[in-house]
């Protein structure tokens, strides 16, 4: 099969790699970049769990075509801390209790990550409408509400 | 068309693990020679917070800070035998195999600590900062780290304990059928009001209110984020989650997350919950274990206030919209029970 160079910036970083055509961003990354934060859940979109930041918008990995990133800027959970400080979602994620087995926790964090970069103080119905696309098996959502309602005010604080 | 309050109740009691073979689990523990402890269980953390609790256990019976303990699952072919994390047995058989593992580390580690201090283990205490010193007499102190490593290096000792929980044996009355299968319960209450409407059949919960018995909670805010989250998988059951309609034949029946249904962060409720201690005899500093309890009493308090809200009774899970609307149709109408 036909391999594509591809270049993009992962959290920052030049990355050129070669890609089998049709492979996925999620594949890319894990495999070929061996950045493990996003996870694989179903592969066909309904978890949530992959997503990923291309350009600031929150995107499914496992359903974007690796090539139609070359020269956007892609974010993961790898990106969040600033060096060894966590990001405030992060850091809201833990104190809130926010995961349990953790399987949904990177795809939550991108989801909102985006969510707080567009609306840095959103309502309970916007953070709740972020994450409609991401399944939690184990927290019944609201400490993962809490902790993004929490962290945007931290991430105004820190800003202030 | 009308939506129609309901509200539904229901009370559990709830055995805490099994009874099989006795529902065993062992656990180890072992000073390195810097005074840190490692417990080792097969025991796995989905999660549900084993691995935080059981270092809670280990660190209180040992005498020192929690700091100091590490709790390694890594591995159920290489760690000492559990029989799984299931039946909401983990902290109350678990946590009783750690604590006889670290009674019996924490033995030897005093007398290794009274070897070096010239007095005897039986006038020592530990001070749970990682000091061990005479009774009555905290200047005549030696760390745990020093007395691990004077262990390890000069007597000739392994700071180490082992550890098993074992239910006794149940006989069976042969009159009367009667047997203590379960040492340990744990009971819970739940209110839930909904709404349904009758022309389509949909359920919106508004508030679900608890109570849970738990014994001890050991560790109060996992306990309360295990009720949070396991009354949505409750709700789930309750009614979204099917292998409807053939099950066990998978013809027909849902296979990914479009069509295998489950709530999404709309669809939750405010949960009001009360956290009862009422520490339990046989357990762990009292603890019990709130693991699936948190799920079950949500089923029959939502087919309740179905029933309360438009008058059908749904005796079959999932309370699905279809089941709703055949029974108002059944009955002629909605009918509502109203407030008693
Ligand atoms: S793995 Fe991409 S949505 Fe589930
Ligand atoms: S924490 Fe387990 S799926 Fe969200």
């Amino acid at each position: 099969m036909a391999r594509t160079p591809v270049e993009f910036r992962l959290n920052g970083a030049e990355k050129a790699v070669f890609v089998e055509g049709g492979a996925n961003l999620l594949d890319v990354l894990r495999r070929g970049l061996g950045d493990m934060t996003p996870k694989y859940g179903c592969g066909q979109g309904t978890c949530g769990t992959c997503t990923v930041l291309v350009d600031g918008r929150p995107q499914l990995a496992c359903l974007t075509l690796a090539e139609t990133v070359a020269g956007r800027e892609v974010r993961t959970v790898a990106g969040l801390p600033d060096g060894a400080e966590l990001h405030p979602l992060q850091d809201a994620f833990m104190e809130n209790f926010a995961a349990q087995c953790g399987y949904c926790t990177p795809g939550m964090l991108m989801a909102a990550a985006a969510l707080l970069e567009r609306r840095p103080d959103p309502s309970r119905e916007e953070v709740v409408e972020a994450i409609s696309g991401n399944i939690c098996r184990c927290t019944g959502y609201e400490p993962i509400i809490a902790a993004i309602l929490d962290a945007a005010q931290r991430r105004r604080r820190r800003a202030s | 068309m009308a939506r129609h309050k309901g509200r539904g109740f229901a009370a559990i009691n709830y055995p805490i693990g099994m009874n099989l073979g006795g529902d065993p689990s062992q656990a180890l523990v072992h000073s390195n020679p810097d005074g840190k402890f490692m417990v080792s269980l097969s025991s796995i953390d989905l999660g549900q917070g084993m691995k935080s609790v059981t270092r809670q256990i280990a660190a209180e019976t040992l005498g020192v800070p929690v700091e100091d303990v590490y709790v390694d699952t890594a591995d159920s072919d290489t760690g000492p035998h559990c029989m799984g994390s299931f039946a909401s047995r983990g902290t109350h058989r678990v946590g009783n195999a750690v604590i006889a593992a670290a009674q019996e580390a924490r033995a030897v580690l005093l007398e290794a600590a009274a070897e070096e201090l010239e007095v005897s283990a039986a006038d020592l205490e530990t001070d749970g900062r990682g000091n061990i010193h005479v009774k009555g007499a905290p200047g005549r102190s030696i760390t745990t780290a020093a007395a691990s490593l004077a262990a390890q290096f000069k007597q000739g000792r392994t700071v180490s304990g082992r550890g098993i929980f074992l239910i006794p044996f149940a006989g069976v009355d042969p009159e009367t059928g009667e047997m203590t299968p379960v040492s340990c319960f744990a009971h819970a209450a739940l209110v839930v009001d909904i709404e349904v409407d009758d022309e389509t059949g949909e359920i919106e919960v508004a508030k679900l209110s608890s109570a849970y018995e738990v014994g001890r909670a050991l560790n109060p805010k996992l306990v309360e984020q295990q009720l949070v989250g396991g009354a949505w998988m409750g709700m789930s059951h309750a009614a979204w989650e099917t292998t409807e309609p053939y099950y066990p034949d998978r013809g027909h029946g849902p296979e990914d997350f479009n069509q295998y249904l489950m709530p999404g962060p709309g669809d939750i409720a405010p949960h009001d919950i009360a956290i009862l201690e009422r520490p339990a005899p046989d357990g762990p500093y009292g603890g019990k274990g709130p693991g699936e309890m948190c799920a079950n009493p949500v089923l029959p308090a939502l087919a309740n206030a179905v029933y309360d809200a438009v008058g059908v009774r749904i005796d079959e899970l999932p309370v699905t919209p279809e089941k709703i609307l055949r029974g108002i149709q059944a009955n002629g109408g909605a009918r509502p029970k109203g407030r008693r």
